[in-house]
């Protein structure tokens, strides 16, 4: 017979957010919790990002992956929450019904009081870009790169393009000249980068790698091993100009071009997902359309900053037990809509009148905009700033007396002149 | 010396091996590729045609309707996927409706079963997603699906199992008659063999020159694919044809039976043999047809796309003739050769024997073989039964497919055996959804190394320089 267990808190992901999420369950009083982590260690993608840079909101110091993941592990081990890794869920159902499968316990069952969805996200691989060309060995996500290089000690070529400025892209661009790798250029399909302005100074700059903004991939050359790309310039469409094409001679084309929250255990529990974050549409608490399922850190929307990703595990954590008590509070119904140059916003709802952060992210560059929020005609908050771009999430406050002044219905978030 | 050589590990060498190793008959399998199914065997329309395209009396119709009908009962035998999901070929207008009526009655000429045209509510009925400007549709019921390199995989693991060799490397250079049958070279190294059967897809005319066959030649047709999600792959329940031109039968939607969505393929004729790059252009058609035809893809979910080269003769006609003593040519196998490729084999089993070849029939022939998906189609209680006793078949690998160590394990160690990281997808679909293979790379690279017993960045992608990694970090390079 299957394993039948009963859990109060099960959060599916030992990375950042999971770990945080538990850290915070276990100070607000509750011990019955289980981290399930399909990995063979705790700690998530931060396991493979050696470089430092993390924690400098959070702990105000400059650590490594591995050190930021392993403050929070230590907080694991030494509460005793307990963990599994090498343990794969594989369906979440809406009663909370938890399937997972590991060496040790096979394929058993859990039935959570609550569960805390933390699984990350991965990066959008080469077959989502429909570049032409052949398909030899030496293309990668550059996340997979980072594993080869940093994990396993092992180098996946020698001459690299990387298409896409992503902050891991970036970041393995650093890398791979630094293991003696010539990185020959970043391309970059947008008039701007979606990565940190400090990766961008820090990890091309420094290092004379050229940034070829509005420029992407056009083929990939190659038999066994690639051997060059065809890159070119595209027009305010995005269409590549023809007479724009250049052959660059590498053997790798590293793939940096965004990250995908990996939901598909949030849809087998029929929850509906925002088209634009494409995680769980969740309200102040990060509690998903069904209640006692709560979602943070990249599976939610993927966030530039580890730091902001632990910050939103707490709120999880923090909901989760409430929730687990019986004390969720559900006094308000409050959507939050965006006028398109503001991308998205987390949390989407409001349900509970209390002090809440929201953050957001815009479509494009911009400068000298006000970021506003109106309830009806009525503005809410107005804030100044010199420059809004995709790659930095930005934030808001509304305070509780904003929501009840507001009334119930609907907030409009928008950058006005 | 071998009594047979069979040149070429797609399916039809596949098929035409296992088909031969019913008998009492040593059988060697000659490979360029490092692995099995490597032509346009891994890129194709992955259809079982019902038989209606194909001139009647040709020997595509003889063998395609023929291959259809055993299709179901082999793929049962050699535990491989199939669906018969029925196919429908659209129209857009009165004229498309003529040549709809000249297939049905070609249809039926040839022996297809069951063939009716559709219109209006009726065809709504059988498939809701019909692009809006369909006027009408012939539906051919005994059209199926099938994954083609799992076809071939199974059909060579098999032929081995019952006791055929493989030679995966051996490119296949030179061919010299010697005394009761040919010498066949690669370079240096040679075989013997009593008869020779030329299933080399786009190489057959090189190989049949070689041979001194110099009657035919095969040309590359380019066909451009894009796979789409799993998420997708319920868009359609048939596969829906577009109403055919003289560039074959047009871009097709349909399902596949792993339950992704595959949107294919264009027509293109080229020279280069290797030439299997995507192009702007041919993903653009695709794109542009397949949109007509069924309403509603998701082309944000595209998680591949990849071109195959049919092998496209210069009779119009499968070339299936014994041109020399001894020497077989099974060539030309474009489009329907796949649904044809059960019927080939028999086919070919017959012209051997008619040029005195004794099939006898081994007593300890076993028809059947494990399927390669057993694990993933047991319950939970079934799959906890085996994990007791294997852990490993507990432990993910492929997130994105739920594939296991112990499914790679056993992949890497069953015959046709994969040595590569391209050979193990093929057989288990690690790497082969959305993340393809972001997450599962390095472990399976690993898994290989451990199971072959050499250094990790000796693996490669497919074979050859197909390195996954060039060496180690710190300056080793």
């Amino acid at each position: 017979m299957t394993e039948r267990r009963k859990t109060d808190l099960v959060i599916v992901g030992g990375g950042p957010a999971g770990m945080a999420a538990a850290v915070k369950a276990y100070e607000d009083g509750i011990r019955d919790i289980l981290i399930l982590e399909r990995d063979t260690a705790l700690g998530g993608i931060l396991r493979q990002c050696i470089h430092n840079g993390f924690g400098l909101h959070r702990f105000g110091e400059e650590l490594t992956g591995p050190e930021y993941a392993y403050r929070y592990e230590k907080q694991v081990r030494e509460y005793g929450i307990p963990f599994m890794t090498d343990t794969m869920v594989i369906d979440i159902d809406e009663n909370r019904t938890v399937t997972a499968m590991n060496k040790e316990n096979g394929i058993f069952l859990i039935e959570a009081g609550a569960v805390i969805l933390a699984m990350g996200c991965r990066e959008r691989p080469k077959g989502a870009l429909n570049i032409a060309g052949r398909r030899p060995a030496g293309i990668y996500t550059a996340g997979t790169a980072q594993k080869f290089v940093n994990m396993k000690g092992y180098m996946p070529g020698k001459e690299v393009v990387i298409l896409g400025s992503g902050d891991i892209g970036l970041i393995m661009a650093r890398r791979m000249t630094l293991e003696g790798a010539k990185v020959k250029a970043v391309c970059e399909l947008m008039p701007y980068s979606g990565g940190l302005a400090r990766n961008i100074e820090q990890c091309l700059n420094d290092f004379d790698i050229p940034l070829m903004l509005s420029h992407t991939v056009v083929e990939i050359h190659g038999g066994n091993r690639v051997t060059g790309v065809t890159i070119a310039k595209v027009d305010e469409n995005r269409r590549p100009i023809e007479e724009t094409r250049q052959y660059i001679p590498c053997d790798t084309l590293l793939l940096s071009c965004g990250l995908i929250p990996e939901n598909e255990l949030t849809k087998s529990a029929g929850i509906t997902l925002d088209r634009i974050t494409n995680g769980a549409v969740v309200d102040g608490s990060r509690e998903t359309e069904i209640p006692g399922i709560f979602a943070c850190g990249n599976v939610l929307h993927v966030h530039d900053l580890v730091d902001y990703v632990s910050e939103e595990a707490v709120i999880a954590g923090e909901a989760a037990v409430r929730f687990i008590r019986g004390e969720s509070v559900k006094n308000a119904d409050i959507r939050l809509k965006t006028d398109g140059k503001i991308r998205y916003t987390v949390p989407q709802r409001i349900t509970e009148m209390k002090d809440t952060t929201v953050y957001f992210r815009v479509s494009d560059v911009f400068r000298d905009k006000k970021v506003t929020v109106k309830a009806g005609d009525s503005v809410l908050i107005s804030k100044k700033k010199q420059k809004l771009a995709p790659g930095e999430m930005e934030t808001v406050k509304l305070t509780k007396e904003m929501l009840e002044n507001a009334g119930a219905g609907e907030l409009f978030f928008s950058l006005e002149d | 010396m071998f009594d047979i050589a069979v040149i070429g590990a797609g399916v039809v060498g596949g098929m035409v091996a296992r088909e031969l190793s019913r008998y009492k008959l040593s059988i060697c399998i000659l490979e360029k590729e490092s692995d099995v199914a490597m032509g346009a065997t891994k890129a194709n329309s992955a259809i079982v045609h019902a038989g209606f395209d194909a001139k009647e009396g040709s020997l595509k119709a003889l063998l395609n309707v023929k291959g259809s009908e055993m299709m179901e009962q082999i793929t049962k035998e050699l535990g491989v996927k199939y669906q018969k999901n029925g196919s429908l070929v659209v129209g857009f207008n009165d004229e498309d409706e003529k040549t709809l009526v000249e297939l049905k009655k070609r249809g039926e000429i040839n022996g297809v079963k069951g063939l009716e045209i559709l219109k209006g509510d009726a065809l709504l009925a059988e498939e809701p997603n019909i692009g809006e400007t369909v006027t009408v549709a012939l539906f051919a019921p005994t059209g199926a699906i099938v994954c083609p390199y799992e076809l071939c995989i199974a059909a060579v693991g098999n032929a081995i199992d019952n006791g055929a060799e493989l030679k995966t490397g051996f490119e296949v250079t030179g061919l010299e008659p010697i005394e009761g049958g040919y010498r066949v070279f690669s370079g240096e190294s040679y075989i013997d063999a009593r008869y020779v059967v030329n299933c080399a897809g786009v190489w057959s005319d090189n190989v049949a020159a070689m041979a001194g066959d110099e009657s035919f030649t095969v040309f590359p047709r380019r066909g451009e694919y894009m796979l789409l999600d799993k998420e997708c792959g319920g868009l359609v329940k048939h596969t829906i044809f577009r109403c055919p031109s003289n560039m074959g039968k047009g871009v097709l939607v349909s399902p596949t039976v792993d339950g992704n969505l595959l949107l294919g393929p264009t027509a293109e004729n080229i020279e280069d043999k290797y030439d299997t790059s995507t192009t702007a252009k041919g993903l653009g058609f695709v794109r542009s047809s397949a949109s007509q035809q069924v309403k509603g893809i998701e082309f944000g979910k595209v998680i591949t796309s990849f071109t195959g080269l049919r092998s496209v003769g210069s009779t119009g006609d499968f070339i299936i003739n014994v041109p020399k003593p001894h020497f077989v040519n099974c060539a030309g196998i474009e489009s329907p050769g796949l649904s044809s490729s059960p019927a080939i084999a028999e086919y070919v089993a017959e012209l051997l024997k008619e040029n005195g070849l004794v099939l006898e029939a081994k007593t300890d022939f076993v028809a059947e073989r494990k399927p390669a998906h057993w694990f993933r189609e047991l319950d939970i209680d079934g799959k906890n039964e085996v994990i007791k006793e294997h852990p490993e078949y507990a432990h993910v690998i492929c997130r994105c497919e739920t594939v296991s160590e112990g499914e790679i394990l056993e992949a890497i160690r069953t015959n046709p055996r994969p040595t590569d990281v391209d050979g193990v997808k093929r057989r288990t679909r690690a790497t082969m959804g959305r993340c393809q293979g972001g997450f599962c790379t390095p472990y399976i690279v690993e898994l290989l190394a451990k199971e072959m017993g050499v250094p990790y960045d000796q693996i490669t992608k497919f074979g050859g320089e197909s390195y996954i990694n060039v060496g180690k970090t710190k300056g080793r390079v």
